[in-house]
């Protein structure tokens, strides 16, 4: 045994397979994937299983700051458990914040009341909505672009599915007065980079239209429980729709301001070419001639319940399961095809539990004879949507939606 | 079998892996590498990055690093650091 396996043996009891997770009492031989073999081969090589305090064993992509993707077998469960959820953060300042005396500031040129708000404030003053969404990392499976690009090189577990518990960001807006020349509203976290360098500080700003949407929530809860530390308590901005990048973790600001945010991480970073992808949502004031920053997410599903290469038997059924998930249209049907994308069959939907999140399908089948059999699974939403048969390049690997695809092997 | 499988033999234990573990490959260059990119993040960002990026690639890495992100990397280590990063962990 190599040292790197050593590592991953060390660093995880999670036993991974299609049934999904148990923890062992005693020393068992378990297969652990660290993700899809089309990952780069160094990015392969560097993962391993490695709980950050609070959290179950997640696949390590970065240390420092932390990036840790969500095994896939977790997304078997309609809601991804919080001690499982993906962490992903930018910049290497990632303070503990306490509940007391954290306070949200509220501001900008365009705001007529700055305000402070406690905690108690948010959660007293304004009117609780609770909601079901995908938060998924702009750049989930950047790593299976091919050719490869640079930055984080996630699989398929940068998402994760959530019940949010908050108030709307639009309630907070208007007590305080949102005035007319407001253009953007902008939002910044506890964490920061390394002063002394001036790393670019984390922070993101969401048009007037976005910013007022009755789902966007600043968020205190997640599957009834307060924010886990890595998932940004005390409160998050929750964008339901939208890529992760804009669910801004730990808020400490809100600032309204009249004209366009500039700032790193919301240009150059974040950015997809002007007309490569069918996106709905617009955000005009951040548009240049070449790019925009990314919106809302393109319709998506995954196979979950199937290692690839895994063995059936002949004759024995096959439950192939998965989710499926789009910009909050809400998936209208999942396909599978076992002909190499000839024909496909209507796969069932499960309970629809709203249509920002992500929507439960199984299809099940006997296989005709042995030998290797590609299952391909197709979403495709309310508005025509479908998943892509080629891959869209774009510089920063964004928006992978492929047609998904799993091999087993019958006898 | 396409997809990664690791057999792992071993009994759970408490024992965390970190940062500290990272050893980059051996070659000239290694400790310009780790002591001028490890001051801001963690040395399996090289790691993880590769190996598909060539000199050119690198090269634009290390523009980012220094004119986004603000790496106090010395000019004149900058060659040696490509040349590393090119060899070792470039396609």
């Amino acid at each position: 045994m190599n040292r790197r396996n050593f590592l991953k043996g060390v660093s995880s009891g999670l036993v991974l397979g299609g049934a999904g997770l148990v923890w062992p009492r005693m020393p068992l031989a378990v297969p652990v994937s660290m993700g899809p073999a089309e990952l780069p081969a160094g990015t392969l090589e560097a993962s391993l299983l490695e709980a950050l305090p609070g959290k179950k064993p997640l696949i390590k992509k970065t240390f420092r700051p932390p990036n840790y993707e969500t095994p896939v077998a977790y997304f078997n469960d309609l809601y991804t458990p919080n001690d499982a959820f993906f962490v992903r953060y930018h910049v290497v300042n990632i303070p503990e914040v306490a509940a007391q005396p954290w306070k949200l500031k509220l501001g900008g040129e365009a705001l007529q009341t700055p305000v402070e708000l406690s905690l108690d404030d948010l959660t007293r003053s304004f009117e609780r909505v609770e909601l079901s969404a995908v938060c998924m990392c702009a750049g989930n499976r950047r790593g299976l672009f091919q050719p490869h690009v640079p930055g984080v090189q996630w699989g398929n577990g940068a998402m994760g599915n959530a019940r949010w518990v908050g108030v709307r960001l639009r309630d907070v807006l208007n007590k305080a007065g949102v005035r007319k020349d407001a253009v953007e509203v902008v939002f910044d976290g506890a964490d920061s980079g390394i002063a002394a360098y001036k790393t670019p500080d984390f922070v993101k700003s969401l048009p007037m239209w976005k910013a007022l949407d009755e789902n966007t929530l600043i968020a205190f809860e997640m599957n009834g429980a307060p924010l886990p530390h890595w998932n940004g308590f005390p409160a998050r901005l929750v964008v339901p729709g939208w890529a992760a990048t804009y669910w801004v973790k730990q808020l400490t600001s809100i600032d309204v301001i009249a004209k366009p945010f500039e700032g790193f991480w919301m240009k150059p970073a974040y950015r997809i070419p002007i007309g490569k992808f069918p996106n709905v949502d617009r955000f005009i004031t951040q548009e240049t001639a070449v790019n925009t920053p990314i919106t809302d997410m393109v319709v998506n599903s995954l196979i979950t319940n199937i290692e690839e290469g895994q063995r059936f038997r002949p004759g024995q059924s096959v439950d192939v399961k998965g989710m499926a998930w789009d910009g909050g249209y809400g998936i209208r049907t999942v396909e599978v095809s076992l002909d190499e994308g000839q024909s496909w069959r209507p796969a069932t939907l499960g309970q629809d539990i709203g249509r920002f999140a992500w929507r439960q399908w199984s299809y099940r089948f006997k296989p005709a004879r042995r030998g290797k059999l590609t299952v391909m699974a197709k979403a495709s939403n309310r508005i025509g949507q479908t998943q892509t048969a080629d891959l869209i390049l774009n510089p920063a690997g964004y928006h992978h939606n492929l047609i998904q695809k799993a091999t087993i092997q019958v006898g | 079998m396409k997809r990664l499988l690791l057999l792992v033999l071993l009994p759970v234990t408490a024992a965390a892996a970190d940062e500290g573990q990272i050893r980059l490959k051996e070659g000239a260059g290694r400790e310009l590498v780790e002591s001028n990119c490890a001051v801001c993040h963690s040395l399996d960002y090289i790691q993880t990055n590769s190996p598909f990026l060539d000199r050119k690639g690198w090269e634009a890495t290390l523009s980012k690093m220094v004119n986004a992100m603000g790496a106090p990397i010395p000019k004149e280590d900058v060659p040696m650091i490509v040349e590393y990063l090119s060899q070792y962990y470039g396609k």
